[in-house]
């Protein structure tokens, strides 16, 4: 063992920095699953309340 | 089934294990008498591939789950490792090349069969989303990817005796070497970078499994307060189909 060898920390750091990209990566894609569920479920939220509502004023009416 | 239960302790604990493996490697684990400093790039090249190839292998027991069983959670289990292994091995690749430039002075070498035998499993799985895409009807979709996956999954073991095999030993050897492999100091970083890769394989894996599950309930309660209209057709998908009750 010994540390007069050729210093090759560049491509050390670039293989480490490949492997957090691709974790990172990963992360955004399920950043942007996330945010287009909470969309989702904001519009069928609205939804239910709509039928709600409308059931609501059918049973006025009858 | 919940994919999502016990996923952020599971998430601290791949965090908490592969910061402990890379510091362990960096600040631990002795500079290489041969290679040197860019023997670090081991730390995080090899647990990538074993879980890459891990993952494939999962893939086909999760398939021959779906054959057995004709459940369609286990072709998406074994989808989603699938997946899941093809984007790791894109990182194995290019950490690989990466080594091999620093080592070797080139980013590719024919003649090294470690690397060869890895791209062959890689292309070969590149090669079943495609073939999923080709299949319009869902069930025989998943069945014959389900084939696929085994087939494909009992080659990749070939790929590790390849490497046992493979007469240029650049790859340190760690398991079961008759001059005992890896140093101790060198040893324990290794371990714990391969339990964290394979801890994180496993978080991805369920995020994946969770975000299909929670999809394929939105879809349901859309059918349920719409009706069948207010639900886009799926269209072709590579993506197994899953029913609502799972």
């Amino acid at each position: 063992m010994t540390n007069a060898l050729p210093d090759n920390t560049g491509y050390v750091a670039a293989a480490y920095l490949v492997f957090f990209a691709v974790v990172l990566i990963y992360v955004v894609i399920m950043a942007t699953k996330l945010a287009r569920f909470e969309r989702e479920l904001t519009e069928l939220d609205e939804l239910a309340d709509r039928q709600a509502e409308e059931r609501e004023r059918e049973t006025v009416h009858s | 089934m919940l994919y999502g239960s016990r996923l952020r302790a599971l998430s601290i604990l791949t965090a908490v294990t592969l910061t402990t493996g890379f510091g362990l490697a960096f600040f631990y684990a002795p500079m290489d008498a041969d290679q040197g400093f860019m023997q670090k790039i081991f730390y995080v090249h090899v647990p990538l591939a074993i879980v890459a190839l891990c993952g494939f292998v999962f893939g086909g027991i999760m398939a021959i789950q779906h054959l057995r069983t004709g459940d369609s959670r286990y072709d998406l289990r074994s989808y989603v490792a699938i997946h899941l292994s093809l984007i790791l091995g894109a990182g194995v690749l290019i950490t690989g090349s990466i080594w091999a430039k620093a080592s070797w002075g080139h980013w590719w070498v024919w003649d090294e069969p470690t690397l060869v035998s890895f791209l062959i499993v890689f292309l070969l799985y590149a090669t079943y989303q495609p073939l999923r895409f080709s299949i319009e009807d869902p069930e025989k979709q998943a069945r014959y990817a389900s084939v696929f996956a085994i087939i494909a999954g009992a080659f990749v073991p070939l790929n590790f005796l390849a490497v046992r095999l493979a007469q240029s030993y650049t790859h340190p050897r760690v398991f079961a070497t008759a001059d005992g492999g890896l140093p101790a100091k060198m040893q324990l970083p290794f371990y714990i970078c391969l339990i964290g890769m394979a801890l994180l394989f496993a978080t991805l894996w369920k995020y994946e499994m969770a975000s299909k599950h929670t999809s394929a309930k939105l879809r349901s309660l859309r059918r349920k307060l719409g009706g069948d209209e207010a639900v886009a057709p799926r269209g072709r998908t590579a993506s197994p189909s899953l029913g609502t009750g799972s």
